[in-house]
């Protein structure tokens, strides 16, 4: 019980991908100026990081290590993310239409979100058994959610207030994020 | 077998890279075949949206034919009977901006109106039954007609077609069978820092300096 809280905890807050690691900050800057399709976006992404930590998993333990194949871990992965983030638009364009059209071309480009990648890779190289690969996942997206959410909570606010002229729009947003970053950077140390 | 695979490591390579490919390939093939969608979902949301009344004024030949060109990327502001409440509902739905109503194609109308057949004057041309989207109007050729006014969608499209121009838009009064509440105001300005350029804000040092000027 206390591995799956340290493993959360450091993936969410300390290690947090977007914000410590400086992955995936496509979507982070592309899909936070609506609430609404953060909220989607994130639960997407948190979807597809976590199935694709454990398919990862899976193809490395079962496939790549034995045929000592180490060395196509990049492009393998890539091919497991390419799958599961096709697997999710068709279940999503299927489930909530409206999500679908909201996210639009933010959900195939979860496939070059860098953080799907980053967890598979960093996966790897750690010695894990399934259960935390796939906590990892898990975590990498609970953390992508907390963080894009709050920066699109964030962002509706700025839409709204009186900025100077030469700060508006991507430049405040840019510098928002900035100031999340510091403030993420003071989890570290903290298990 | 599988001692010839792990002995060559292009071979090993080749087969787990194909046989990744292939399992993947399949899983994809079946979530295809299970989650197909039949129709755009999406066309009947923005049809339920519209106000039904058939009237063509967006230049569709009714309601389902706009919601479907809407779909493709049409100007949501074509719908004179909806007016700005439907523009507004659409454009929360698919998440754009609301632009106000397109004038070309006609001005909302501030009460709701239905047909009335002058009735003595009707020559029985039934120009205005083709006309109907509807078929709210009832009669026969060299007969008398009359509106059904339940089913009358007030889209005056039978107005042009009447040689006699008996036909008038009457707003329909409101009684006890058809009163609704009044639509509630979306609440605005519930956060402080939201109202500070309003007209009612009134900053602690205003007032000190009109309590001055009194003085």
């Amino acid at each position: 019980m206390q591995e799956v809280a340290v493993i959360l905890v450091s993936s969410v807050l300390i290690n947090n991908y977007v914000l410590v690691q400086f992955l995936g900050l496509c979507p982070f800057m592309g899909v936070s100026k609506k609430l609404e399709s953060a909220i989607g976006m994130s639960a997407a992404t948190t979807f597809v990081l976590t199935l694709t930590a454990m398919a990862s998993h899976i193809v490395n333990k079962m496939l790549l290590v034995p045929l000592g194949l180490e060395y196509l871990r990049t492009i393998s992965f890539i091919m497991v993310i390419a799958a599961v983030v096709q697997f999710t638009k068709m279940f999503i364009e299927k489930t909530s239409p409206l999500l679908y059209r909201v996210l639009g071309v933010f959900l195939p480009l979860i496939t070059t979100n860098c953080a799907v990648l980053g967890v598979a890779l960093q996966n790897s190289t750690k010695s894990l058994n399934f259960m935390q690969a796939s906590l990892y996942g898990f975590g990498a997206g609970a953390g992508f959610s907390l963080v894009l959410i709050l920066f699109s909570a964030m962002r509706e606010r700025l839409a709204a207030a009186d900025i100077p002229q030469p700060f508006e729009g991507a430049a405040i947003a840019m510098i928002t994020a900035g100031l999340m970053s510091l403030a993420f950077m003071g989890f570290s140390g903290l298990v | 077998m599988l001692e010839i695979i792990t002995q060559q490591p292009i071979l090993a390579a080749l087969v787990a890279l194909v046989g990744l490919g292939l399992a993947f390939g399949a899983l994809l093939g079946f979530a295809a075949e299970k989650f197909k969608i039949e129709g755009d979902p999406v066309i009947d949301q923005i049809d339920e949206l519209l106000p039904q009344t058939q009237c063509g004024q967006c230049g569709f030949p009714g309601c389902r034919p706009y919601a479907e060109s809407i779909a493709d990327g049409d100007a949501i502001n074509k719908c004179p009977p909806g007016g700005q409440a439907t523009i507004n509902a659409i454009a929360s739905l698919l998440d754009v901006p609301a632009p106000a109503l397109d004038e070309e194609h006609g001005q909302e109308a501030e009460v709701k109106t239905v047909a009335y057949i002058r009735e003595d004057e009707c020559i029985g041309c039934t120009k205005c039954i083709q006309a109907c989207p509807v078929d709210a109007i009832l009669g026969a050729a060299k007969l008398m007609h009359t509106v059904i006014v339940d089913e009358c969608t007030g889209c005056d499209l039978c107005v042009e077609p009447c040689p006699v121009d008996c036909i008038d838009m009457l707003p329909v009064e409101e009684n006890i069978n058809q009163w609704q509440w009044p639509a509630p105001q979306i609440p605005s300005g519930l956060i402080a820092t939201d109202r500070m350029n309003g007209p009612n804000l009134v900053r602690p040092e205003d007032s000190v300096s009109n309590r001055e000027d009194v003085a």
